[in-house]
Formats: structure tokens, C-alpha cells, sequence
């Protein structure tokens, strides 16, 4: 059945030769025979229906730029899109570092052989820990979403508590991957209760989450700087509020606001959580999310989670570093279904992306990034709102995202986003569907390599598409 | 022809740097990369930006991060790389149940291409055709390869895929107002996840032991199945590499009380083209895109668990699903009964990219080389290594196994003292990785699971076990220097490498210190 004809570049012992050497090692007449054990009843008849193989590698190389071709990207298109992921600018050394065949197209390996790559995930760990100013973090989780779900259960294994309680702002991304994964959990299904949003604000509506808070409430969540961009002001008395019922204080955070915004950690924060996408990755299409937990070195908090954790430790010649496994009987690899969750393949490679983002970006780079952030945003802002018809909603400080309302133009945020899209650029995301009281609204992200040039150049734009109105 | 016999055993030494910890590097002042300045105007309209964050939320004092310079910091991460053995570096038959295989280069340039890299998830369709039309080819070929009607490509990695096909498992009994189905079957030899999945989605996990055979006792299963059972989550061949040849009756015994038979396909390579989950009448599985249809590993991902399922359960399919109607190519939210989502976005497109063009590079023709090389490849590792002193293999004795073997040291524990860990950290001081022993609990004492797939070579396979033959020499001969092994790796050998006291626990270098400086018997105390 085989092509012998063909000798496949990937796979060396499809010489015809090699093959009838190594079956006569095996003694066996075919390759036919190594396949005894599946009955003919379980056996496909004839052969896949694929497409014709693209066998060399210069045409599969053309073959594949030709698809991506059919992308728009935003290196040549400007883009406004945040929402989670967002282009930063991403130092090279990140790229060389991740590049490595050797962390490239490692796995599971032991700490002897892979001591590099546990040192760097130690590594990723502690500085995600000086940035949060807390001591424990697992291995990564796949995204930020999925991190804010496991605080949420971990905090719920904690306490023993059935209920949780969410920001109404939050993205429909992340509600949709919680509301999933609370369900049913093995403390049985955690009731999600979502706390309003103060229209006048943006923030967390205060009385609801006092109205709701009670010592049934596992944990409460806020995102800081949240969805909507905006910074959660009242952040230290929401904190003293869940602490007065008992309850577990889980902030989802940006970790690229943290020079300048206060680590969680610091207003009563006993979980902080997130996407360390922005630390060194790429925008990929989504593939560049990878997830964060830390709490403080509290036994009740480390033996919930549900990663695995490299600690460091010495080996038999003194003052040696080594690394060894933390409590992995935690774990599904340790203790299958008696796991805390499942435990996975998640992000690794990224994890230590991030890592070296921080070690480059230091103290103070990380200050001058969230500061220069936020001027850029500011200043867009106010830009935008000076156009007719369109208003940057809520008084209230954010950080790299806020939220524009196009109402006053008489256009739909899709007519407007079609309309820059022909002026090269990418407007905001689309919030219509996502808070239908917001009415026509966009959410704007401005990183650090949004330029003025490229603030005014959306202004004239925008001028242009609002005047169409 | 081939590979001289006296080179097999290779005189290495891994890169040892004794790198310190970055956090111990810092020298006050350096800088590794400057960030961009903001113009004069937006600083003299806006000023420091900064001052808007209430004084509680602002950072008092700067994170207590290194200041290392670049030159420095690249220094540090390429030795880090360098004491890292990559599968690129080796003969990585070493991970059983992890498909190392080899991931071509050409497609590291094309996930760096800027219409894949700087493409953002949320934009416009008509901007994304591209990799949209990825996507939807890639779902007809796994819909081929697995004969099921629907895939998802949203899972981060395989369990993730297994937890999504419970929820789906579960919304299907849901919306046929059936409550009292709350139990999941699993064996022992199928991977964690197949248990851990479904328990993290709520349900009472029966794990089906083997029998005499090694195969999942199925007079077991009938006995553990009922109203209440929601479905078994299975893979075949197993973690043992050995097909179960009667699948089909466990498929048939579970729909019998009306449960849903998802199938782990991590364990699919030798298998592409040969036999599928349509076949033996699943209703579900999924692919572990990375493994199986090549994407580097990653130091533990980014990776794909593809999800699969038959046309009724289609409807429960994470969201967005990508769709095409004769002329372009969209995404579909509005999906009433699906499980919503398990991840942002839809899926790690890099993974998929690749999985795509490795597809594409190789046909039905090529998967199904792909398959038989792997099989081939085992079977000729397991002929060479049933003779090493030592090395036992239990269950199916005169069959023949699939893609992977879990092996036993077994015997030469007994003879020797010197067990499955011991041999593992040995390895390295030959360039080869760590082999992966197993899962506990060991059913198969002293274990050790390889899988050497279609990338090796046969010289690279005797390489293998030359290496394997010389460590059972010298655990005859002088047990204990295997047991104080590694000697030519990246460090030595970690005393008590399971941390679990915790006033050991050190995962970060903070909290090292005030171990180490409050005296509460830290690592180095």
C-alpha cells in the first residue's frame, strides 16, 4: 500500500532497502503482519480521501504564503484591537530566545537533561512573583481566562463555599470560558452571580456587590484595569468588603499596567491572575495567550493548585542548584482523577517568553512601558472625543483600553470599522452585541507602539467616516 | 551501509554553565532594552499620564525586578538553552505517549510570517480568509482521518480537548433531559486526562483495571456500566501499545445502556490510514494536533487538543465554529446549544498552521508511511531491547505491539538494585533525553515507555539501544555508579527530587530567600 516510489525527507527509514532490513530483524514477512492485531472489521477500506501531498518544500512554502496572503495584518494595517490580545512590541531577544531549537522542541523532560528549562521556568515564576509581589506561581495555564476559572475553583476548594461573584463587565470571552468550566465541578456546579456595571463609571456597581456578597460567596473577582479599560478605583474597599464575609479576592490583572498600577497583591488581593500574552508574544491569530496564577506562600493556597511546580533545591554537590517537582501529587499526572483539576500541555515555551520579557524590561522599563501607555491612551482619548458625534464614555481612569461611543455619528460601530478599514485601519472592537446599554460602542486599544502619527492619523480618519453620518 | 557500529556510544557532555539565577545578576542601573519615549506634544497636552491612577493603585516603589543588561540576559537564556536537550538535539524515542517527532523547519518560517504573526483574533473576517480557509481545510482532513462529521480546534492541548468532550458528553444527556447520568469509565492505561477531565467537569471517574492480558477488563465494564454511566473515554492502542482487537464491544456495551463512547486519539500515529474512530463506532475523540500531526512541543506547549464528533453531537461544539457557504469563509457565534467556550478565541492557529502544511506535505499515502515507519520502528526497538539483561516485557507476549511499548526494569532491579529512575538520569550522560517511566501507579513495575516514531532512523534507533544495553552492563557491574548518575549532564543528581515539606517549597527565587533568611530550613539551609 505504501508509495515505495517516494522517499519522504521526514521519515528516514522509508528507503525500501532499510525497510526490508529492519523487517527481517524483526522477522516478519510484512509490514502488513506488525498490523495483526486490528481485525479487518475495524480497518478503513482504501485509501484516505486527501488531497494530492505537496511534496517539496519550495511549493509547500508557496502554497502556505499564498493562504496567509489572504490575511490583512497589523504590522501593515493599523490596528485598535485589544480585547485581550493586543500588538506590543515584542524585543528580539524574545523571538531569539523562543527560536531555539533546543526550547523550541523540548518536552517533559527531567531537570539533568532540561535543568535549562525548569531553571527558566523557576525563573518566569520569580519574576512574575516580584511584578505581583507574591511568592507562588505554577507552571502557565492556557490563557487568562482559564487561570481566572481555576482561582475561582481553587478558591472554592478553600473556603467550601458554592458561590462566586463576577464583574457584569467582563469580557463575554472570559465569562463564557468560566461559566463553562465552573460547571460542575467536583464541589458540584458554582453558582456565578454577575455584579453590575455602574453606567456612569464603568466600575463594579458597589451597592449590587454588597447586595450579593454574603458568607455563601467563595470568591470575588474584578478585573484591574478591567475589560473596559477602566481602573477600579474603589478597588481597596471592595477588597475590605470580601474580606469582612471571608471570601477570597481574585484580581485579574494586565501584567503590562503593573509598573505603574499597584500589584494586586498590595490592595488585599489573595489570588492575582491573567494573560502574560503581552510579556514577548505575538498577536498569532490567538496563539500567543498563556495564563498566570499567584498567591502568597500560604500552604492552603499552594497544595490547590492544579499545575505542576518546579521548586529549587540542591543536588549532591554543595551549592548546586537543582530542581525538583512540588507536591505532584496535586496533580492529574500524580493522582489522575484525584487531581486537584485536569493538568495538561499548556504554554510553556511562552512562560518563558515572558520571562525573558522581564528580565529585559527591569524595574524600570516596565515603568516607563505603563507610563508611556498610558499618556498615549490618554491622548487618544481625548483626541477621539473632540470628534463630532463621537464621546469617550466613563470620567473614570483607564489604562490602554477605553471605550468609544460612535451613537452621536448616526453609524453603527460596523459601518464605522468597515469605513477605516478602507482608510488602512483597524478600529476597536465591536461592543454592540457584547453590552447592548453601551449602545454603539467600540473598544480602542493603544499600546506603547501607537504613535502620535498613528493617534492622528486615526483622528483624520475617523473625521472623515463621522462626517459620512 | 548505515552507521559504524563503535560510533553508537558517544563521549558526551552536556553544556554545564553553573548559571546563576537571573535574580542574582542584577547590577543596579543596567538595562536590557529601552521602551519607546512619548512625544514632546502628547507629554506637554497629557502630562506623566501617570498621576490619573488613585494613589492606593499606584506602584509606590518599582517591581523588585533584575536590571541585567542585554548582552547579558541573551548570554544568560542561551546557556539555559544549551543545558536544554531539545528534540532537535537527539533521538528523542524517549517519550512515550508524546509523539516526538521530528517538526520541519520551513514551518517556523511560516508561522513567522506577518500574515499569521501579527494577525489579531477578533478581526474582521474579510481580513482573515487566510488562515480561516486553514482552518476549515484542516477540519476535512481530520473529519477524513477519523471518519467522524466535526471538529473544533479550540482546545489549548489534549486535555483540554478530553475536559471539552465531557462537557460535550454531558450537554448531550443534558438536553435529552436525562439527569442521572453521572458516571465516566476510563482505564488505567489510558492517560490521566481521560480520568482528570471528566472529573474536573464533574463526574465520578471508574477506572477499568487490566486483565492478564493487559487488555481493559471488559467483563468489568459491563459490570460498571449502567444508567447512570455517561460515557467511557478510551484510547487504543493503549499506553502499552497494544490494540485492543475487540474495541468495538466495549463501544457497543456502552451505547447499550445509552452512554457516549469518546476516544483518545493521542495514540494515534501508528494508526493514520489504517484504522479510525468511526470504524469502531465512537462518538467522539480527539487529536493531539502537536503530537500526532507535528508542531513543536515547546517545553510543554503551545499545543491543540482537535476535538471530533459525530453529526448529532455537532450541535455542542465549542464556538466560534468556522464555516463556508460557497464563498468566503466565517466565523459562527450563534450557537444556542454549544458548550460556549474552553478557551479565548479559537484555537492556537500557529499549531494549526503547521498541522496543516505537514498534512498537505504528505498525503494519504505519506500518513499511512507515517504510521507503518512508526510501527516499524517499534517493533524493531522492542525486538532489540527484549535482549538486553534486564529489560522485561509484559502482557501480549507473541503479539505485536503498535506505536509505543511500556517496558520494565523489573529484573534488573531485582538482580541489581538499580531501578527505571536510576537508568533514566543515567541517559543524559549519553546525549540522549530522559526517557518518560510512566504514569503512576506502576501496574508495570520499574517502567519505562518509549516511542520511537517515524523521524528515527535505524542507525539512530541502534544508537538508542546501544545506549540502553550499556547502562544494564554497568548496573551489573557497578550498580551504584548508575545510581549516583548522571555524571556528564547539565548538574548532578538531585537527592530528593519530590518536594513536598513546606518549608522546602522555594518556587520562586522570593520565596528561596525568606526561606533561606528566616532560617525555616530552606533549600540551601
Amino acid at each position: 500500500m505504501s508509495n515505495d516510489s517516494i522517499v519522504y525527507p521526514y521519515i528516514p527509514n522509508s528507503v525500501p532497502e532499510i525497510k526490508a532490513r529492519m523487517l527481517e530483524e524483526i522477522g516478519a514477512a510484512s509490514i502488513e503482519e506488525l498490523y495483526a492485531e486490528i481485525p479487518s472489521h475495524l480497518r478503513l477500506k482504501g485509501p484516505l480521501n486527501l488531497p494530492e501531498p505537496i511534496l517539496d518544500e519550495a511549493s509547500i512554502k508557496r502554497h502556505v504564503e499564498q493562504l496567509l496572503r489572504k490575511n490583512r495584518n497589523c504590522s501593515e494595517t493599523l490596528s485598535f484591537l485589544g480585547a485581550g490580545c493586543a500588538r506590543h512590541y515584542v524585543p528580539a531577544v524574545c523571538d531569539e530566545i523562543n527560536n531555539r531549537a533546543e526550547f523550541l522542541t523540548a518536552y517533559v523532560g527531567e531537570s539533568y537533561a532540561d535543568h535549562g528549562k525548569w531553571q527558566a521556568f523557576f525563573e518566569y515564576a520569580s519574576l512574575m512573583g516580584d511584578l505581583l509581589e507574591m511568592d507562588v506561581l505554577s507552571c502557565p495555564l492556557y490563557d487568562g481566562p482559564q487561570a481566572a476559572a481555576t482561582s475561582l475553583r481553587m478558591a472554592s476548594r478553600i473556603s467550601g463555599r458554592p458561590q462566586v461573584l463576577l464583574p457584569r463587565s467582563m469580557g463575554e470571552e472570559t465569562l463564557s470560558v468560566i461559566g463553562n468550566y465552573l460547571k460542575g465541578g467536583r464541589e458540584s456546579t458554582l453558582e456565578v452571580g454577575l455584579v453590575g456595571l455602574d453606567p456612569a463609571t464603568g466600575l463594579v456597581d458597589i451597592r449590587d456587590l454588597a447586595s450579593k456578597l454574603s458568607d455563601r460567596t467563595a470568591a470575588v473577582a474584578i478585573e484591574n484595569p478591567g475589560y473596559l479599560g477602566v481602573i477600579e478605583t474603589r478597588a481597596e474597599e471592595i477588597s475590605r468588603m470580601v474580606q469582612a464575609h471571608g471570601a477570597e479576592m481574585v484580581v485579574y490583572t494586565d501584567p503590562v499596567s503593573l509598573g505603574v498600577m499597584a500589584p494586586p497583591a498590595n490592595y488585599g488581593a489573595t489570588f492575582a491572575c491573567g494573560d502574560f500574552h503581552p510579556l514577548g508574544m505575538h498577536m498569532l491569530c490567538g496563539g500567543g495567550q498563556g495564563g498566570f496564577i499567584a498567591t502568597h506562600d500560604d500552604m492552603r493556597y499552594v497544595a490547590e493548585f492544579k499545575d505542576l511546580m518546579f521548586g529549587l533545591t540542591e543536588t549532591v554537590r554543595e551549592g548546586e542548584y537543582g530542581f525538583g517537582e512540588v507536591l505532584f501529587e496535586r496533580t492529574s499526572y500524580g493522582s489522575r482523577e484525584k487531581g486537584k483539576e485536569y493538568t495538561g500541555t499548556t504554554t510553556g515555551l511562552w512562560a518563558i517568553t515572558a520571562g525573558v520579557y522581564l528580565a529585559l524590561l527591569g524595574p524600570k522599563g516596565m515603568q516607563e512601558l505603563g507610563q508611556v501607555i498610558m499618556q498615549r491612551a490618554q491622548y487618544a482619548a481625548a483626541r477621539l472625543a473632540g470628534i463630532e458625534g463621537v464621546e469617550v464614555l466613563f470620567p473614570t481612569p483607564f489604562f490602554k483600553e477605553f471605550v468609544v461611543s460612535f451613537g452621536g455619528t448616526g453609524q453603527s460601530v460596523e459601518q464605522v470599522n468597515k469605513a477605516l478599514l478602507e482608510h488602512g485601519i483597524i478600529g476597536g472592537k465591536d461592543l454592540s452585541g457584547e453590552f447592548p446599554e453601551l449602545g454603539q460602542s467600540a473598544l480602542y486599544c493603544v499600546t506603547e507602539i501607537v504613535t502620535k502619527e498613528d493617534i492622528d492619523r486615526l483622528v483624520r480618519a475617523l473625521e472623515a467616516v463621522a462626517g459620512r453620518g | 551501509m548505515g552507521r559504524n557500529k563503535s560510533t553508537l556510544l558517544r563521549k558526551f557532555h552536556q553544556a554545564r554553565w553553573d548559571e546563576e539565577i537571573i535574580c542574582e545578576m542584577s547590577v543596579p542601573g543596567e538595562r536590557g532594552i529601552l521602551v519607546p519615549r512619548v512625544e514632546r506634544e502628547i507629554e506637554a497636552e497629557i502630562g506623566d499620564g501617570v498621576s490619573r491612577i488613585p494613589e492606593s493603585l499606584r506602584r509606590a516603589k518599582p517591581a523588585a525586578l533584575p536590571e541585567v543588561s542585554q548582552v547579558r540576559t541573551l548570554r544568560h537564556f542561551l546557556r539555559l538553552s544549551q543545558e536544554t536537550m531539545g528534540a532537535d538535539m537527539t533521538v528523542d524515542a524517549s517519550e512515550g505517549t508524546c509523539t516526538m517527532k521530528y517538526s520541519p523547519k520551513v514551518h517556523e518560517q511560516l508561522v513567522g510570517n506577518p500574515g499569521l504573526r501579527d494577525i489579531h483574533p477578533l478581526q474582521d473576517e474579510d481580513t482573515i480568509q487566510g488562515i480561516l480557509e486553514v482552518y476549515f481545510r484542516l477540519e476535512a482532513f481530520l473529519k477524513e482521518i477519523s471518519g467522524l462529521d466535526h471538529f473544533s480546534f479550540q482546545p489549548g492541548g489534549g486535555a483540554q480537548g478530553v475536559y471539552a468532550n465531557a462537557c460535550m458528553v454531558r450537554a448531550w444527556h443534558e438536553a435529552r433531559g436525562d439527569e442521572k447520568r453521572s458516571e465516566i469509565i476510563t482505564t488505567l492505561f489510558s492517560h490521566p486526562c481521560d480520568a482528570a477531565s471528566p472529573a474536573t467537569a464533574g463526574y465520578k471517574v471508574i477506572t477499568l483495571m487490566p486483565d492478564e492480558s493487559g487488555y481493559p477488563d471488559l467483563e468489568a465494564m459491563k459490570a460498571a456500566l449502567s444508567e447512570r454511566t455517561a460515557g467511557i473515554f478510551i484510547t487504543n492502542p493503549e499506553d502499552t501499545g497494544i490494540y485492543n482487537p475487540r474495541i468495538d464491544e466495549y463501544v457497543k456495551a456502552a451505547h447499550g445502556v445509552g452512554a457516549l463512547c469518546a476516544y483518545d486519539q493521542a495514540n494515534a500515529n501508528g494508526i493514520l490510514g489504517i484504522t479510525r474512530a468511526r470504524e469502531a463506532g465512537f462518538d467522539l475523540c480527539h487529536f493531539n494536533i502537536h503530537k500526532t500531526f507535528s508542531s513543536p512541543h515547546a517545553c510543554m506547549g503551545h499545543s491543540t487538543g482537535a476535538v471530533g464528533v459525530a453529526r448529532e453531537l455537532g450541535r455542542f461544539l465549542p464556538v466560534p465554529r468556522v464555516t463556508f457557504d460557497g464563498n468566503g469563509y466565517h466565523l459562527e457565534y450563534d450557537r444556542p446549544d454549544s458548550i460556549g467556550r474552553v478557551r479565548c478565541f479559537f484555537g492556537n492557529a500557529p499549531t494549526i498552521l503547521r498541522a496543516y502544511a505537514w498534512i498537505m506535505q504528505h498525503g494519504a499515502a505519506g500518513l499511512r508511511e507515517v504510521a507503518e515507519c512508526s510501527v516499524l520502528n517499534n517493533n524493531y526497538l522492542l525486538k532489540k531491547l527484549s535482549e538486553i539483561p534486564g529489560v522485561v516485557i509484559q502482557y501480549a507476549e507473541g503479539k505485536r505491539r503498535l506505536e509505543q511499548v511500556r517496558y520494565s526494569w523489573d529484573k534488573l532491579k531485582q538482580d541489581t538494585g538499580v531501578g527505571t529512575e536510576d537508568v533514566m538520569r543515567r541517559m543524559a550522560d549519553f546525549g540522549l533525553q530522559h526517557y518518560w517511566m510512566s504514569h503512576p501507579p506502576w501496574i508495570v513495575p520499574e517502567p519505562f515507555t518509549l516511542e520511537p516514531c517515524e523521524s528515527y532512523s535505524k542507525d539512530d534507533l541502534d544508537e538508542y539501544v546501544a545506549v540502553l544495553r550499556q547502562i544494564s552492563r554497568e548496573a551489573y557491574r557497578d550498580p551504584q555508579f548508575v545510581k549516583n548518575a548522571p555524571h556528564n549532564s547539565v548538574v548532578h543528581k538531585v537527592p530528593s527530587p519530590g518536594i513536598d515539606e513546606p518549608e522546602r517549597i522555594a518556587v520562586t527565587w522570593r520565596q528561596y530567600l525568606r526561606k533561606k533568611r528566616t532560617g525555616s530550613g530552606g533549600p540551601q539551609e
